[in-house]
């Protein structure tokens, strides 16, 4: 295609569907059908052209597939695509995601419909663009680049503190943002080159990674978010449409994670190593502390944002274990929560579209009313507290052992998220689904519309698939998470002997 | 065979629960007990069988590095013992349900909880991993807490079930952490893996929270907490009693039969590790006679039918885990077995007198019913004799054994599990009777005097008017016409239909009527079974065919003789059991049918200990002191100071209001939002590169 290969497919598609809805004109309503559809058919290829990307990739090899590389700023910042086995998942779940969030904005958005999906397709470009890029530069690009559409998404179609929320949002990530374009420039110095292939066989000095781990984890632990710099996830995700929500917890949020392991771990092992501890404190005090935040929330999706952050305390305690069990638990745990607290969201959503309230208090008994959409969601809130059979479990499981081999005391701390989010997880459930259906303009509420089936349903299924088998996505990150461990250890045990042949040469 | 076991009850709960609302719900009863049946049927056929040990490889479910999780049966004596405990128990309880639940209109989905709730009790006992067992584990959790809370209409069944929920993941907690060191120890989660090497690491030590433990009883000490929290032991004992907010038929099933053995299974299964933590079986049995001396004096002061039969419940646990724990794992096992059928009997036997009395469940409105129920007083008759341990009936065989084992013992803590269980076997035999002649006998303490409208009394006030009622100083059992401080089930209440239909009309005039079939057929099965399987099974479970029955099921490390010196205790610990049993009979005899008064006499003349023991000895106000509400009142410190005040205030919002301020003060005119933002990231940017170049870029190696 023009010379271009399948993964710049992936990108244009959707810029080329955000073009065409541009193009449209007319009388309002007839554009913002035509909108809404274009948006969807642009989706749904982007999946299919991903499910190819997906059928062309070899799960069996640790290494960069599907690579293209262009001409761009210079000839060591290049234009250069492609996706090993930490990536491919996370495309994927991108694509994926994107459809029901199209289906999920179909009636909730009436004002600017036009300018809405399009910059949902921006959006996913960038998302995608920031699990392909195989060059810093692009990968920078393409990371600050989707704070764009998401401040607009916020900040237009929000709630009442829209204003508040994006600049918040925005404020936090864009100031991590810059120490990682500073680190980005730094290692650029030293190496030569922005291409992350070459990157990773880069060896940095011990001290100079020291500095660049910390600028990268001041960006990465604000995208994730980690505990204390996750303020402003709960205020975004509560003003954010539903669609907004979803994108933010299932692929943005998957952003920091993505980077720890594409950046911090194999190019900085060292730092990693010795910052691990430091993540571990942060990880459990999220784990714990914004657990029992998530208990006391009065609004329900300010209560799954907080369980958001705690189950990103699972990832970041995972990936920073340094062994496959965590690692692969983090990974798979990033997968499961993306398809887990989008499909929570797209559910508030179901009930904030007929009541326009997220306030606990303003529900309860609607099982009686709505046993379809009672089911989907204690599916789903199972699969959140870590239900065996449910796909949250098998990551956070991992996660938990692999950090039990690590450190167990760390390990300790982290169980209590267990605990906790079967507390946080049930009374909402209870509050909102169960008890007696009394409130008055609750009566004639209606359970799920068949577009609502449509988009619950699949992730119903997906949910428990991969609780039960989750073998497709856990074993296309064995390769590349057994060759991260190889070179880290190899990074590591030189180190060492370095440090213990010091006193010798003195 | 064994796919066919385990997976039918699955097959038929999908049925039920995907499809319940199209084939109406006759047809999902149908099909979910038939399921059932032919799953027993196999089980009880795979049992008489008794073939040798083997492993069946269903699937791999993960594999992360060197960690490797399959599906996979493990089929030897003790999962065919379960099998057939689970599957029998299981197919009773469904058909007895037919008839209980038939104005439910709920019901496809009580029968589709009921087959999954049993296909994950299949999985647990099954399992070839410690990660399958849990996903059982989990996963009968799944199903009681949606089986508690079926009456989702009622908050307290609501509480109860959350309540279950929560209190098992504390155990989980535990277990789950016993999997991560099982798995670094042993570097395998599966028990093929695991029990040949034990002996390996017989001394080995670890190093956790700061001390330096024993590997193998650390281990076992975090896998029992989560026995502790399925099995309801003492400490987290607390949701079992609550637990019986769900409707009767789930009590005998779940909470009696099957599922709050899963921990006594647990140990059992795990006894090659356990025997070599003998330390951590100490605390087996203490825990064991704690728990089995502490539910029996609860048991002796409560009001509603099913708590005593709960309470009752947990001793009975108590008194397998001092089996475990005094290494006599047969003894345990048998008691399992024997007790899943004379419990099961006695919840569904309350059942049908709850079913009688028209989901009336205060024994203090009952009385009197031996002339209206003939047949389910003389079920009940046989479950108590059964539980109380009369001898020749089930009970007898594996409660003595147990005694006796208490006794011959040698390991420390071993005397207080025999007292313990020697002073329960005596309240249990008091409370026993105190529930058949309150229940039974005497004079009828219902019918159109007796009857307030409470059915329509919105089912809060039940539950608080409980506890107000449980403290108030004036009230002594036996006067309770004026209190409502009982659970009610309210089948009749969770459709408006049907609530017109059964809401009015059976006041005053209707007499507690006898059980349709489908309810005394099970209960007359149950009924054999509580006589005669320690009859029949005895020899083959603790007696001389032990050893050709269980094969290697059950680990007995080399100095562990207990099997057989449980023979050759003195014959008054022999007897012991049988005197508590008659000084029971006799106390709850003279207290309820000569002396009736006595009873209300002795509550106003004790009044600390009555209200003590009527309160379950405070351990819920005291977790609810010290665990539940500083862990609220935290979680609205941590969201309102820390992240609203400290984080966002020291943060974001404080940066931006000091920017304000700058700005208004340097550039008056500049008011947009983005340029307070881009000076706050420059003013960052500033700070960062000259805090970089002030420390310069450490050179490679720094020396």
């Amino acid at each position: 295609m023009f010379g271009l290969g399948l993964l710049s497919g992936l990108l244009i598609v959707p810029l080329c569907g955000a073009a065409f809805i541009l193009t449209l004109s007319g009388d309002e309503k007839a554009v913002a059908k035509n909108a809404r559809w274009a948006a969807l058919a642009t989706t749904v290829v982007t999946f299919l052209l991903s499910l190819v990307a997906w059928n062309r990739y070899d799960a069996t090899s640790a290494s960069f597939q599907l690579v293209e590389s262009h001409a761009w700023l210079a000839e060591t910042i290049r234009f250069k695509l492609g996706v090993d086995g930490f990536s491919m998942p996370l495309v994927l779940l991108t694509t994926f995601l994107m459809p029901f969030c199209i289906g999920a904005s179909w009636h909730s958005i009436e004002t600017r419909v036009k300018e809405y999906f399009i910059a949902f397709l921006v959006l996913e470009t960038t998302m995608i663009g920031v699990f392909q890029a195989l060059d810093l530069v692009l990968f920078y690009l393409f990371f600050e680049a989707g704070l764009i559409p998401m401040f607009l998404i916020i900040g237009i179609w929000g709630g009442k503190r829209r204003i508040y929320a994006s600049f918040k949002f925005f404020l936090y990530t864009l100031l991590g943002s810059v120490l990682m374009l500073l680190a980005i420039m730094a290692m650029y110095w030293q190496a030569g080159t922005t291409d992350i292939p070459t990157l990773l066989q880069t060896r940095f000095p011990v001290g100079m990674q020291w500095w660049l781990w910390l600028a990268f984890f001041a960006s990465f632990a604000v995208k994730m978010p980690m505990w204390p710099v996750h303020t402003w996830l709960p205020d975004a995700h509560v003003e954010a449409p539903t669609a907004g929500s979803v994108i933010l917890a299932g692929i943005l949020l998957k952003m920091g994670g993505y980077g720890f392991i594409r950046i911090s771990l194999p190019m900085l092992p060292d730092a990693s190593h010795t910052f691990a501890p430091l993540v571990f404190a942060l990880s459990v005090i999220a784990i714990i502390f914004t657990s029992l935040t998530a208990l006391m929330q009065t609004d329900i999706k300010k209560l799954i944002a907080y369980s958001s952050v705690a189950h990103m305390g699972f990832v970041t305690l995972g990936l920073f274990t340094l062994n496959e069990q965590g690692i692969q638990g983090a990974l798979f745990l990033m997968i499961s929560h993306g398809i887990v607290s989008g499909a929570l969201f797209l559910g508030v959503g179901v009930v904030y579209d007929r009541m326009h309230t997220r306030e606990i208090a303003a529900y309860g008994g609607l099982v009686k009313r709505m046993p379809l959409y009672a089911v989907a969601m204690m599916v789903f809130t199972m699969a959140n507290v870590g239900l065996p059979g449910t796909s949250g479990f098998v990551g956070e499981f991992l996660a938990m052992m692999g950090a039990f081999k690590a450190n167990p005391t760390v390990a300790f701390f982290s169980v209590f998220g267990i605990i906790l989010s079967a507390g946080y997880a049930l009374w909402l459930y209870a509050r909102v689904i169960y008890g007696r259906l009394e409130k008055p303009n609750l009566q004639g509420i209606l359970d799920l519309d068949n577009r609502e089936k449509l988009i619950l349903a699949p992730l119903v299924a997906l949910t428990i698939y991969y609780g039960v088998h989750p073998a497709p996505i856990l074993d296309v990150f064995a390769p590349s998470t057994e060759a991260l461990m190889t070179s880290m250890k190899a990074a590591l045990s030189n180190t060492q002997t370095a440090a213990a042949a010091l006193p010798l040469a003195r | 065979m064994y796919h066919a076991i385990v997976f039918f009850p699955l097959i038929g709960a999908l049925i039920a629960g995907l499809f319940g609302r199209f084939l109406g719900a006759r047809v999902c009863e149908y099909v979910t007990t038939a399921c059932l049946a032919f799953s027993a049927l196999l089980s009880w056929g795979v049992f008489i069988e008794g073939d040798h040990a083997t492993r069946v490889q269903v699937a791999t479910w993960f594999t992360a590095g060197d960690l490797t999780v399959d599906w996979a049966f493990r089929i030897d004596t003790l999962t065919r013992v379960m099998l057939v405990v689970v599957t029998t128990v299981s197919t009773l309880v469904h058909l007895y349900s037919v008839g209980y639940l038939e104005e439910d209109p709920h019901r496809p989905r009580f029968f589709a909880y009921l087959s999954l709730f049993t296909f994950a009790m299949l999985m647990l006992v099954t399992a070839d991993n410690l990660v399958q067992m849990f996903f059982g584990w989990e996963g009968v959790g799944l199903a009681s807490y949606l089986l508690i809370g079926f009456w989702y209409e009622k908050p307290s069944a609501n509480a109860a079930a959350m309540k279950a929920f929560i209190v098992n993941r504390v155990g989980d907690f535990g277990f789950s952490l016993g999997i991560f060191l099982v798995f670094v120890l042993f570097g395998s989660v599966a028990f093929d893996g695991i029990f040949p090497r034990v002996n390996e690491l017989k001394d080995a030590h670890f190093h956790f929270l700061g001390q330096d433990w024993h590997a193998l009883t650390l281990t076992c000490l975090l896998l029992f907490m989560g026995a502790m929290g399925k099995s309801a032991q003492f400490l987290l004992h607390t949701w079992l009693p609550d637990a019986m907010e769900g409707p009767t038929p789930v009590s005998a099933l779940i909470h009696a039969a099957t599922m709050v053995t899963a921990g006594v299974f647990m140990v059992a299964r795990l006894s090659p590790l356990f025997e070599l933590a003998p330390d951590a079986l100490v605390f087996v049995t203490v825990i064991g006679g704690i728990t089995a001396f502490f539910a029996a004096t609860v048991g002796l002061v409560q009001n509603d039918i099913k708590r005593v039969i709960a309470y009752s419940t947990c001793s009975q646990l108590g008194y397998m885990f001092v089996a475990l724990g005094v290494g006599a794992y047969s003894a345990g096992i048998f008691h399992l077995f024997t007790h899943a059928f004379f419990k099961a009997l006695l919840f569904l036997g309350a059942g049908s007198v709850i079913h009688a009395m028209h989901h009336e469940q205060d024994m203090r409105n009952m009385g009197s019913l031996r002339r209206y129920i003939p047949f389910t007083t003389a079920m009940m008759a046989i479950g108590t004799l059964a539980l109380i341990g009369f001898p020749f009936t089930a009970g007898y065989y594996s409660k003595d054994a147990i005694i006796e084992a208490a006794y011959a013992s040698t390991r420390p803590g071993h005397t207080l599990a025999f007292l313990a269980t020697v002073i329960a076997a005596f309240f249990t035999s008091f409370y026993s009777w105190r529930l058949f002649f309150l229940t039974f006998e005497g004079p009828a303490r219902w019918g159109a005097h007796a009857h307030h409208d409470d059915h329509a009394a919105p089912a809060v006030a039940h539950a608080s008017a409980a506890h107000e009622a449980d403290g108030a100083p004036g009230h002594t059992e036996g006067v309770a016409h004026d209190d409502r401080g009982h659970d009610v089930e309210p089948a009749h209440r969770s459709d408006l239909v049907a609530d017109d239909h059964h809401g009015h009309g059976h006041h005053g005039d209707h007499t507690p009527h006898e059980s349709p079939l489908v309810m005394t057929i099970p209960l007359g099965v149950l009924a054999f079974g509580a006589l005669f399987a320690g009859l029949i099974f005895k020899d083959r479970f603790i007696g001389e065919g032990m050893e050709a029955f269980w094969g290697h099921a059950l680990a007995h490390g080399p100095d562990n003789h207990i099997m057989h010196d449980i023979h050759h205790v003195p014959a008054l610990v022999s007897y012991a059991p049988f005197i508590m049993l008659v000084l029971g009979f006799v106390l709850a005899f003279v207290m309820y049918i000569r002396r009736p008064k006595l009873p209300a006499e002795l509550a106003a003349q004790q009044p600390v200990l009555y209200r003590f023991l009527l309160n379950k000895w405070y351990v819920d106000e005291l977790y609810d002191r010290i665990f539940v509400r500083p862990a609220k009142d935290f979680g609205l410190f941590l969201w309102k100071q820390v992240d609203g005040r400290a984080i966002d205030g020291a943060g974001p919002d404080g940066i931006a209001a000091r920017v304000v301020d700058v700005t208004r003060g340097v550039v008056r005119f500049q008011t947009g939002y983005v340029y307070h933002y881009a000076f706050v990231m420059l003013i960052g940017v500033a700070g960062i590169l000259s805090w970089y170049l002030m420390a310069g870029l450490p050179k490679p190696g720094g020396h």
